[in-house]
C-alpha cells in the first residue's frame, strides 16, 4: 500500500478516488510481478478443472463429432423440415460471444473509455476462444465434412468456384477475416507484456515469451509504432466486427423462410451479440477475479460497475428490436409469419419463449439499475449468466423452431435436440479449457496499458480539495 | 428464350384419389432410399414427393383433398443461390433444377430455403446399408446418393435424356408423349401429366390452356415453378 490510497478526510468512502483502479498506482516492478504470479501459480483445483475439461472436450466434443462423422447426421435430432439445429444454434451463440472482445477492446479503445484497460485483454481472449468454438459449427453440422474445403476458394483443374451468392460462402470469409484480424489484434497490445513476462522468466516459458516478444525492447521508436498499429487495428477491426455478426444474420434473412425474412436482422443480431458478449465478459471477469492470484487489484467494482450499466443499455436496444421484429410481423399480417409467431407465443414453444423474455428483459430490467447489484461481483456473475442463457434461448427459437413451421402445414415437425445437446456442452467446455490454458500461457493483464493509464490519472490538490486529473497520453 | 425447351407437369387435383403409387414409382425409378420404420416414424422418410391430405367438413360430411407435391422445378429457384458449392443449380438445357449429388456438402441450406419443403437429405448411409440381393433392384441410370447429401425430384433427368439422345440417334423431333416420368406413368388416374411447357401442342399446353382454374403453389413469392395445379372442380362445387 502506498500513501495515496489512505483516503483523505474530506471525502467519503463511497466517492474515495483511489477505489479507482487508475488512481490508487503501485509500483511498476510490483504490479508486473503481481501480474507474472497470476500467471505461473498452478493450484491442485486448477489442474482437476483442466482435466475435467479436457475429458469433456474429448468425449462429448470430438468424441460425439467422430461418431456422427463415421455415423452420419441422423445422430443429431434435425429432420424435415428443420434441417439447421442446434448446431446453428451454437454458431450463432459463439459467434455473439466473440463480439465482447472488439467491443469491450476497440470499441472502448477507441472512445477512450478509461476503465476498460485492466479488462481488454480477457475480453479479446473472448473474442479468439469464441471464434474457435463458433468456427467448428460450420463443419460439424456439414453432411460431408472431408470435403469442407470446396467452400474454399483455391485454384483447381475444373475451374470449380464457390458459390459467392451462398451466405455460406460469404460466413466463410467473414469468419476467417475476423479470425485473423482479431488475433492480430490481440497479439499487438500483447507485445510489451511478453517482453516484460520474457524479462521474469526462466526455462521453457523464457524461450516461449523470447520468441513471441519479437525482440521487443521498448524504444521509443517501438512504443511508436505499436502505438499506431493498434490505433489502426482498433479502427479497422469495429467494422469488421459488425459485418461479422451481420453476414451470420444474412444466413437467415435472406432466405423466404418465415420468420427469417426479416430486413431487421443485421443490427438486431449485432446487438443481440454485443449484448450476450459483454455480459460474458462480466461472467469471466468475476471469475478470473474470484479465481487468480492479485486480481482483485486489477479488476474492481468499478469495471462490474461500467459493464453492468452496458448489459443494462444493451438490454433496452436489444428489446427495441425483438418488439420491432414483431410489430412489422403483425403489422405485416402474412398468414405464414403467424404460422410461426403463433408457435412461440402459444404453442408447444411458449415455455421457452417467456422464460427468455423474462431472461433477457425482466432480469436486467430490474436488478442493473441498482448500483449495489452491478458493484456485486458474483450477483453479476448470476446475471450474466441468466442473460446468457436467455440469448441461446433467444437464438434456439430462431434458428431450428421458426423453421419448424413451413408454409406447408402438412410437412411441419417439431424439433428436439439429440447428440447437439452432449456437443453443446463440449463446445462449453473447450472455450472453458483454452481460456484456462490461456489465462497461465499469456499475461491476462495488460500491464503496460493499466501503467500508462496510471500515468494520465492524478491526484491534485486545488485549494483544500484534491481532484483526479487526467492529461492525454495517446 | 423460345429455343430453350421449358419442361413441365401438371397435376389434376380432381383425378388425384390419393393412391400414393407415384411415391413408389418415383422410389424405385430413383433409387430412392427406404429409411426403416424409426427414421420414417421420426420424420425422415425420403420420398421425392409427398401426397399432402387435406380434410374439409365434419365427419361424415367429410371431403378429403390430396395434392401431390414434388419439387417445383422453380425458373427463380430460392434453394440455388445459397448453395456455397453450387451442388443445386439450373439446367440451361432442360430448364429444371439440378441437383449434382457429388458436389454437394451437406450444409442443408437449400432445404432450409426451399419453401415447399420438397429436400431431402441422406441422414444415414441408407442404400449402401441394403441387404444384399434387394441392391439388384437399384436404376443403374441414377445415382446411388451416400450419406450426407441432399436429394430431390429431378423430373426424371435421365429419362428426358434418353428420350432426346434417341430422337437425335433417329434424326427426328422428340415427340409429346413418348415417355413420362415414373410418377406420371405409374398415375393410375392420369392426374399426372408430363411434357413441354413450350410447346404449343403439347397435352401439358393444352391443358394450361384449358377452361379450369389453375394455380402456381405460393406463386406469390415469385418462384416461376413448372408444376401446374388444376384446381378441384369439388372445390368450386362446395
Amino acid at each position: 500500500m502506498t500513501a495515496n490510497s489512505v483516503p483523505l478526510p474530506q471525502t467519503r468512502a463511497e466517492e474515495d478516488p483511489h477505489q479507482h483502479l487508475l488512481l490508487d498506482p503501485r509500483p511498476r516492478e510490483e504490479m508486473n510481478h503481481m501480474v507474472m504470479e497470476a500467471m505461473t501459480a498452478t493450484s491442485r483445483p486448477y489442474w482437476v478443472v483442466i482435466g475435467i475439461l479436457a475429458t469433456l472436450v474429448a468425449v462429448c466434443l470430438f468424441g460425439a463429432w467422430l461418431y456422427m462423422i463415421i455415423k452420419g447426421m441422423g445422430v443429431a435430432g434435425i429432420r424435415r423440415p428443420t434441417y439447421w439445429g442446434m448446431f446453428i444454434t451454437n454458431f450463432v451463440f459463439w459467434i455473439g460471444i466473440s463480439h465482447s472482445g472488439t467491443f469491450v477492446s476497440a470499441i472502448l479503445r477507441v472512445f477512450k473509455a478509461e476503465f476498460r484497460r485492466p479488462i481488454t485483454r480477457a475480453a479479446e481472449l473472448m473474442t479468439a476462444f469464441g471464434l474457435a468454438a463458433a468456427g467448428l459449427y460450420p463443419l460439424i453440422h456439414l453432411g460431408r465434412v472431408w470435403l469442407a474445403y470446396w467452400i474454399i476458394p483455391y485454384p483447381n483443374q475444373r475451374w470449380l468456384w464457390p458459390n459467392f451468392r451462398s451466405p455460406l460462402t460469404w460466413d466463410m470469409i467473414a469468419i476467417t477475416t475476423y479470425l485473423l484480424s482479431s488475433l492480430m489484434y490481440i497479439y499487438l497490445p500483447l507485445i510489451p507484456d511478453l517482453a516484460m513476462a520474457r524479462d521474469r522468466s526462466v526455462g521453457w516459458r523464457y524461450k516461449l515469451y523470447r520468441g513471441m516478444a519479437l525482440g521487443w525492447r521498448g524504444t521509443e521508436a517501438e512504443w511508436f509504432r505499436l502505438r499506431t498499429a493498434i490505433q489502426i487495428f482498433a479502427f479497422a477491426i469495429i467494422p469488421v466486427m459488425f459485418s461479422v455478426h451481420t453476414i451470420v444474420s444474412w444466413d437467415f434473412a435472406v432466405t423466404k423462410t418465415p420468420g427469417w425474412h426479416s430486413s431487421i436482422f443485421g443490427p438486431f443480431f449485432v446487438v443481440g451479440a454485443i449484448y450476450s458478449g459483454v455480459s460474458a465478459v462480466a461472467m469471466i471477469l468475476s471469475l478470473i477475479r474470484g479465481s487468480m492470484l492479485n486480481m482483485k487489484y486489477f479488476i474492481r467494482e468499478e469495471h462490474f460497475d461500467a459493464l453492468g450499466k452496458l448489459m443494462l443499455v444493451f438490454s433496452f436496444t436489444w428489446t427495441y428490436f425483438y418488439f420491432n421484429e414483431y410489430l412489422l410481423a403483425w403489422y405485416g399480417g402474412d398468414q405464414s409469419d403467424f404460422y410461426v409467431w403463433n408457435a412461440l407465443t402459444r404453442g408447444p414453444y411458449m415455455w421457452l419463449w417467456l422464460l427468455m423474455l423474462f431472461l433477457n428483459i425482466a432480469v436486467p430490467w430490474l436488478t442493473l439499475w441498482n448500483k449495489r447489484v452491478r458493484r456485486n461481483p458474483w450477483l453479476l456473475f448470476a446475471i450474466g449468466f441468466m442473460i446468457n442463457l436467455g440469448m441461446y434461448i433467444e437464438r434456439y427459437l430462431i434458428v431450428p423452431l421458426m423453421i419448424t413451421r413451413s408454409r406447408f402445414p402438412f410437412v411441419w415437425d417439431n424439433y428436439s435436440p439429440r447428440i447437439e445437446l452432449v456437443m453443446s456442452v463440449g463446445t462449453l467446455s473447450l472455450f472453458l479449457l483454452l481460456y484456462a490454458l490461456a489465462s497461465r500461457l499469456i499475461p491476462l493483464i495488460p500491464v503496460w496499458e493499466v501503467q500508462e493509464g496510471q500515468l494520465a490519472f492524478r491526484m491534485r490538490r486545488i485549494g483544500k480539495m484534491e481532484v483526479p486529473s487526467v492529461s492525454e497520453i495517446e | 428464350m423460345t429455343d430453350q425447351p421449358k419442361w413441365g407437369l401438371v397435376i389434376d387435383m380432381d383425378r388425384c384419389n390419393g393412391c400414393t403409387v407415384c411415391i413408389t414409382a418415383c422410389s424405385m425409378e430413383n433409387n430412392v432410399p427406404y429409411v426403416g420404420e424409426d427414421d420414417a416414424g421420426y420424420g425422415r422418410s425420403m420420398q421425392w414427393i409427398r401426397v399432402e391430405r387435406y380434410w374439409e367438413g365434419e365427419y361424415p360430411n367429410l371431403v378429403v383433398r390430396f395434392m401431390p407435391v414434388m419439387c417445383q422445378q422453380c425458373g427463380v429457384a430460392p434453394c440455388e443461390p445459397v448453395c456455397p458449392v453450387y451442388a443445386t443449380l439450373h439446367s440451361e438445357a432442360e430448364q429444371i433444377n439440378l441437383q449434382v449429388y457429388n458436389r454437394c456438402v451437406g450444409t442443408r441450406y437449400c432445404g432450409n430455403n426451399c419453401p415447399y419443403v420438397v429436400r431431402q437429405f441422406n441422414w444415414f448411409d441408407y442404400s449402401s446399408d441394403m441387404p444384399e440381393p434387394l441392391n439388384n433392384q437399384f436404376n443403374p441410370d441414377v445415382t446411388v446418393r451416400r450419406r450426407g447429401v441432399m436429394e430431390k425430384c429431378t423430373f426424371c433427368i435421365q429419362r428426358i435424356r434418353r428420350a432426346e439422345e434417341t430422337a437425335n440417334a433417329e434424326g427426328r423431333e422428340l415427340q409429346d408423349g413418348e415417355f413420362e416420368p415414373a410418377c406420371a406413368q405409374a398415375c393410375p388416374s392420369d392426374a399426372i401429366v408430363f411434357g413441354l411447357l413450350s410447346n404449343p401442342d403439347s397435352q401439358v399446353s393444352h391443358l394450361v390452356r384449358s377452361a379450369r382454374s389453375q394455380r402456381l403453389l405460393l406463386e406469390e413469392l415469385g418462384t416461376e415453378p413448372r408444376v401446374i395445379y388444376l384446381k378441384s372442380e369439388r372445390g368450386l362445387r362446395s
